[in-house]
């Protein structure tokens, strides 16, 4: 475990510790994404030194952080891998796939170590000694650099002073492949000056590379700062000058000072701004006080205070003649917060950069049980509303309270969406490291696979994300391994070489869809039901009656996993069980489609949360239940002549298709407490593309409610997700839908342990 | 009580300096501190007219602007010429420290570094005052 030295059960200290844990974890994601994005540019022939310096970034931040907070495995990696990256950030070293393939080596070794870190994981230090051998290698091949070369440019000492090791590389790298210099002056507002910088990094891209920025410090005042640019491009001055939007950015070419015939356009100062009451951007602006000294880079600029007071005076001059709305408000003394110049800058440039805050998901649960509290409340007081609305001496009491309780109920359900929100990720946080697996796996296999993501935006409850990943990797793995066929083996059958694995994600009502489909060999259901009846999963008698989707469903049985299967049926196996345990355990269910030499689609339907839940409550033999909404279809009246039996199986029709109907109160052993006679109804659930009509006796209306995990006594009996409280005392067990479906559908129900009912 | 200024782009590194400061002891010349966290060189070019601040703390390696031109930019600047300066950085920039100890920083700091080694240097710097 880690130990903050000398700082033993401090809270302050156990907090800077846990996010420590939190921001590895990001800056190692992030690195994953980087050198995916790397792989990518490498394979197009590229590579993009930004991206290298992000990774070199990471891993530099990571380094300092292992050593604080003692990660001693973590602290080593990093610092043989800050190495390997310096070199290749410094041009010290060529990137390669085979660099790529130990930074990516690297990236789970860091996985590991965290994991292992937090308690729960091997021992990742064989790993992190075999990775340490293959950086040590990358190392070996270094080679030399240019020099010498920047001294040539009429470049500002005080410029040269501040460029870090790697912006000098960067310098003489462009330079060396014959890029123009050029010196860029623009006046940002403080208050947005990151996203004013990053649209002009954004304009200037395609032209070439910003070296570095730095304040001028010159005519600086508290709204606004001034940055020299140096930036290395392709393009004239004149192109460049159009680029970045504002004919008054002043942009100057960098003299060489060895070619003295170089017609060097220098642009002169911008004229006073009186004269010059051209509408301007609102963020980027010229600094009008800047003088020919300073331009020519040969002068340090004028220091805060001598200058800055006026030229603070004449933006605000100038902003009012061109800005409308004109400002009555006399010029600022120097250190007051108010007194914008020419930006509503104030309540701005309070707020910080970083308006995110990062929460413990337990916080959040805490909250989400506590507005549970609140809505049992909730239903609470409009029992109570009730009862007093029929009293007519307190009718008048009754309207108020209910219209209290209507406010509440508003209220409260904004605070319960507010929540969910909060916790709320895209799913792309799972893609990504999925984008990692694919290029391992199929490197693994000596196949090409094409990875394509559509929908990572998608939102979904944070711990279903995070329970996501192994699932889904287990999928990507079975497509590679099993569906996508050897690139001999695709153009052979006139396929494309390169084997395509699409995720494809997206919401549909209160679920979300995940699919993965390959364009492999696809799975032959005669080989599948042939080897399950060998291994005595089914009878050779049920297997005729099987459909497509029961065939498919049987790859998803335990046991159904071992080589000989994958052998003698060109297709899937390894523990696919676990898949769909796992995503059942998140209330969701898989299906798959396929169709042999087309390929298979596998699609996860998940719920878009689990912290609450909408449910109808019914009413089965005297005792209550919940179903969530989410898989409920429809509810009908329901009448026994409508049953028939087909096949040992009561089903009924529905508009025309036949759905199979299972009595609850059976199911679950419970004894009919009322006359057969009585109306009962049908609950009509859907789970992926199966459905299921469930007989209750009654209806008894909808609630969102908190589900609580049942007794360690109990929590192997299937069919329950959980049990809850409702408003009045009362307490009703949640139906595990998608669990019931899949028994019922399967003929288990005599699995069913009813006694745990009675 | 002392006030800082402590810009670092890694928000647990940032809490560990904290925790370190606002629970320094007075025998290391450092006392309790008021903590001004800043995630990035803008962010502390907002966050220094609101000073005063008795030292500044700053990392080397950040996104947007480095630490050298941060440092640069405070020693141009009237009100902070002379506030006590500590940088904190990995080796692996020794160059680039060398250069902030040459733009006017009072002091540097490797990482990683204990509470002690962390409350040693700014006792230092505060002690010294600024060049």
């Amino acid at each position: 475990m880690l130990e903050v030295p000398g700082g033993r059960g401090d809270p302050s200290f156990d907090k800077a510790r846990d996010e420590f844990f939190s921001e590895a974890q990001e800056l190692v994601d992030g690195l994953g994404r980087d050198l995916v994005a790397l792989d990518q540019a490498l394979k197009r022939g590229h590579s993009d030194p930004e991206i290298i310096n992000d990774v070199f970034r990471g891993v530099h931040t990571l380094k300092g952080l292992a050593g604080l907070f003692g990660a001693s495995r973590m602290s080593v990696v990093s610092h043989e891998l800050e190495d390997v990256l310096d070199d290749l950030r410094l041009g010290r070293v060529e990137l390669s796939s085979h660099v790529l393939d130990a930074l990516f080596q690297a990236v789970e070794i860091y996985n590991r170590i965290l994991a292992a870190e937090k308690g729960d994981g091997p021992d990742p230090t064989a790993d992190a000694e075999a990775l340490l051998v293959a950086l040590g290698q990358v190392s070996e091949h270094r080679g030399g650099t240019g020099v010498g070369l920047i001294a040539q440019y009429d470049l500002d000492p005080g410029l040269l002073g501040v460029l870090t090791e790697y912006e000098e590389h960067r310098l003489r790298t462009n330079i060396q492949a014959g890029l123009a210099l050029f010196r860029i002056r623009v006046r940002f507002s403080l208050a947005t000056i990151d996203s004013a910088l990053d649209d002009l990094k954004e304009k200037t891209k395609p032209h070439g590379e910003i070296i570095t920025y730095l304040p001028t410090g010159s005519g600086t005042d508290i709204e606004t700062i001034e940055l020299e640019i140096l930036m290395a491009s392709r393009a004239l001055l004149h192109v460049l000058r159009a680029a970045i939007a504002g004919p008054q950015v002043d942009i100057e070419e960098v003299r060489r000072r060895t070619a003295h015939s170089l017609a060097v356009q220098s642009s002169l100062p911008a004229a006073p701004m009186a004269a010059a009451p051209a509408p301007r951007s609102p963020v980027i602006r010229l600094d009008p006080t800047t003088d020919a000294a300073t331009l020519g880079g040969s002068g340090p600029p004028p220091i805060l205070g001598s200058t800055g007071l006026p030229a603070l005076r004449a933006e605000s001059t100038s902003a009012r003649g061109s800005g409308p709305a004109p400002s009555a408000t006399p010029a600022p003394p120097p250190g007051a917060l108010t007194g914008p110049v020419g930006v509503p800058s104030r309540e701005l440039s309070l707020r910080s950069v970083s308006q995110t805050v990062r929460v413990d998901i337990r916080k959040l649960d805490n909250l989400m049980t506590i507005v549970g509290e609140l809505a049992i409340v909730r239903t609470a007081i409009a029992g109570l509303s009730d009862r007093v609305r029929i009293r007519p001496e307190l009718r008048q009491l009754g309207i108020e309270l209910q219209r209290l309780h209507r406010s509440f109920d508003r209220h409260l359900s904004q605070l319960q969406n507010g929540i969910l929100e909060v916790r709320m990720v895209p799913l792309g946080q799972v893609f990504d490291k999925l984008a990692r697996v694919v290029r391992q796996i199929s490197r693994e296999h000596d196949k090409l696979v094409k990875l394509s993501i559509t929908g990572a935006e998608t939102e979904i409850d944070k711990l279903i994300v995070e329970e996501l990943s192994d699932p889904l990797m287990h999928m990507i793995r079975n497509a590679i391994d099993h569906g996508i066929e050897p690139p001999s083996e695709r153009e052979h059958v006139g396929k494309d070489e390169v084997g395509n694995i699409v995720l494809n994600a997206f919401q549909k009502g209160n679920h979300v869809l995940i699919e993965v489909e390959d364009d492999g060999r696809g799975m032959n259901p005669e080989a599948i039901v042939a080897s399950a009846v060998r291994k005595g999963m089914v009878s050779a008698d049920e297997a005729k009656d099987l459909t497509a989707q029961d065939i498919f469903a049987l790859v998803y049985m335990p046991g159904f996993t071992t080589k000989e299967v994958a052998t003698d049926l060109s297709g899937r196996g390894v523990g696919l069980d676990v898949v769909k345990t796992n995503i059942a355990k998140l209330g969701g269910v898989v299906d798959i489609v396929s169709g042999v030499g087309i390929g298979t689609k596998m699609t996860i339907t998940l719920p878009i949360t689990l912290a609450i839940i909408s449910v109808l409550l019914v009413e089965i033999a005297g005792r209550l239940f919940a179903m969530p909404l989410a898989s409920v279809g429809e509810a009908m009246g329901f009448d026994d002549r409508q049953v028939r039996t087909l096949e040992g199986r009561e089903v009924m029709t529905v508009r025309g298709k036949s759905l199979p109907v299972c009595r609850l109160a059976r199911l679950f052993g419970l004894a009919a407490t009322e006359p057969a006679s009585t109306r009962s109804f049908v609950v009509i659930a859907l789970m992926g593309n199966r459905s299921l009509g469930f007989v209750v006796d009654r209806l008894l209306g909808q609630q969102d409610i908190v589900v609580k995990a049942l007794g360690r006594s109990i929590k192997s009996v299937r069919g329950f997700a959980g049990a809850t409280e409702l408003g009045d005392q009362r307490v009703a067990l949640v139906l595990d839908v998608a669990a019931l479906i899949d028994e019922v559908l399967a003929g288990g129900e005599s699995r069913f342990m009813a006694a745990a009912l009675a | 009580m002392r006030r800082v200024l402590v810009v670092e782009d890694s928000g647990s590194t940032r809490s560990f300096v904290r925790a370190v400061l606002e629970s320094a002891d007075r025998t290391d010349g450092v006392g309790p501190c008021e903590v001004v966290e800043a995630s990035c060189g803008f962010e502390a070019m907002r966050l220094l007219p609101r000073g005063p601040y008795d030292f500044i703390i700053t990392d080397i390696n950040m996104g947007d602007i480095n630490g050298l031109e941060l440092i640069r930019f405070i020693r141009k600047s009237e009100h902070h010429r002379s506030t006590p300066l500590v940088i904190m950085s990995t080796l692996s920039g020794a160059r680039d420290v060398e250069r902030g100890l040459a733009l006017g920083a009072n002091a540097y700091i490797c990482k990683p570094f204990t509470p002690d080694e962390l409350c040693a240097a700014c006792g230092r710097v505060l002690s010294q005052g600024a060049r």
